[in-house]
């Protein structure tokens, strides 16, 4: 696969096949702290509990690490990373606050005034990227 | 026999349940949120459907990255209510019409369209916000309620044109049930939003306003957006759109826009909601 129309967005990972394939153990590893056993277990021994999920080293450490953005470059997903930030009592705005690196009350605000706006945002050459 | 009499576009934020179930839905952050809705839940009591279609995405509570179908029908008599984290949302258990439901299965399967059949699931937010948006908190829900989960959150989503044209399927489906049946279509998720990585916050209102001005106005040509086009223009997580697809596609061709709310934000999302009715209703 060569032809991704959709990597040239800036800011953004589109969740696509090949990285639902890579970043699979991570983001089951997250989702599972979506219910209560899972999050009892992860809480009583967390080296035991990320064991049962054979991700990358780099998966591991971005999860102890808390990471959130490198959770994603490594292929994770924002809706299975947000059960984490659950786990850890972040809201999905401060988990915004956090990725933007905007911190909680200037991202809120920037959304209490209408949001990002799409000019300056649609094309990673606007970011200055490749 | 059954009918589809009118569609309902809207958004399924996960942050208007909570401030529905935290009864604050007054305060001044939610205060504008709510009030596009108030007519909604006039018109409900008004339309009194039989049975609800819902199209809404799971968001990796029924479906985590172990099985992930592009389309599921809920076959199974009723859904309880997920815990996504938080426990589950205090809201009635959701009932369907199975027999419609098994009926609506075959029929689409034998109109090609190879849709997952779910004798068991939880549902989310994605079902149960549209739900309380529009009825706020009854005991139980008013209606009987049909739903068909898309999938959304892994690349490729259904193309709008598949979803449009999964719409019209339903309405033959229903259209061939004997019981007469008043059956609303709901089409959920949206508006523009993105919630991961460095673009968080993306809103985009002239695009957000000209796809619902599209609904009535050239539906088809809508149908036909590319992902790419939802994906940069309406934010990542915006693709959920193309669910209003099927529930546009299930109505007439000519229809009347009823009532329309657009309002940001609800927490990272641009809330988009519109009812419109089959022109021959009236």
């Amino acid at each position: 696969m060569t032809d991704k129309d959709y990597e040239d967005i800036p800011g953004t990972f589109v969740f696509d096949a090949d990285r639902a394939r890579i970043g699979y153990h991570l983001n089951q590893f997250c989702i599972s702290l979506g219910k209560a056993e899972g999050r009892e277990a992860f809480t009583a021994d967390p080296e035991a509990y990320l064991d049962r999920y054979p991700m990358s080293p780099e998966q591991r450490q971005a999860v102890i690490d808390r990471d959130w953005n490198r959770m994603l470059e490594l292929c994770g997903n924002i809706y299975y990373t947000s059960k984490l930030a659950a786990y850890d009592g972040i809201n999905f705005q401060d988990l915004a606050g956090l990725m933007t690196g905007m911190g909680r009350e200037a991202y809120r605000k920037m959304m209490v005034d209408g949001g990002r706006p799409i000019d300056g945002n649609r094309y990673k050459s606007e970011w200055g990227e490749d | 026999m059954a009918r589809i009499t009118a569609g309902v576009g809207c958004s399924h934020v996960p942050a208007i349940g909570v401030a529905i179930d935290k009864g604050i839905t007054g305060d001044d952050y939610w205060k504008p949120v709510f009030a596009g809705f108030e007519k909604s839940r006039e018109w409900m009591k008004e339309a009194n459907p039989d049975v609800i279609f819902l199209v809404y995405n799971d968001h990796c509570t029924a479906f985590d990255s172990s099985i992930i179908p592009t389309f599921a029908l809920g076959a199974a008599a009723e859904f309880q209510p997920a815990d996504e984290g938080w426990g589950p949302r205090p809201v009635p258990v959701v009932k369907n019409h199975q027999v419609l439901a098994s009926h609506i299965a075959q029929s689409l399967i034998l109109d090609e369209f190879d849709i997952t059949v779910m004798n068991e699931m939880e549902v989310d937010h994605g079902l149960t916000v549209p739900l309380s948006v529009m009825y706020g908190q009854p005991e139980e829900w008013p209606a009987l309620v049909i739903p068909l989960a898309v999938n959304v959150v892994m690349y490729p989503a259904p193309t709008g044109n598949r979803c449009y044209n999964l719409g019209k399927a339903i309405r033959r489906a229903v259209e061939s049930f004997d019981e007469d049946l008043n059956v609303v279509i709901f089409g959920t998720g949206g508006m523009s939003h993105q919630l991961q990585y460095k673009r968080a916050g993306l809103i985009n209102p002239e695009w957000d306003n000209a796809f619902l001005d599209r609904l009535t106005s050239d539906p088809v040509g809508l149908s036909q957006m590319p992902h790419i086009e939802y994906l940069r223009e309406a934010g990542s997580e915006g693709v959920e759109m193309v669910m209003w697809h099927v529930m546009r596609g299930a109505l007439d061709d000519e229809v009347t826009e009823v009532h329309r709310h657009y309002h940001v934000p609800a927490s990272n999302t641009a809330v988009g909601h519109i009812i419109l009715e089959n022109k021959n209703e009236d």
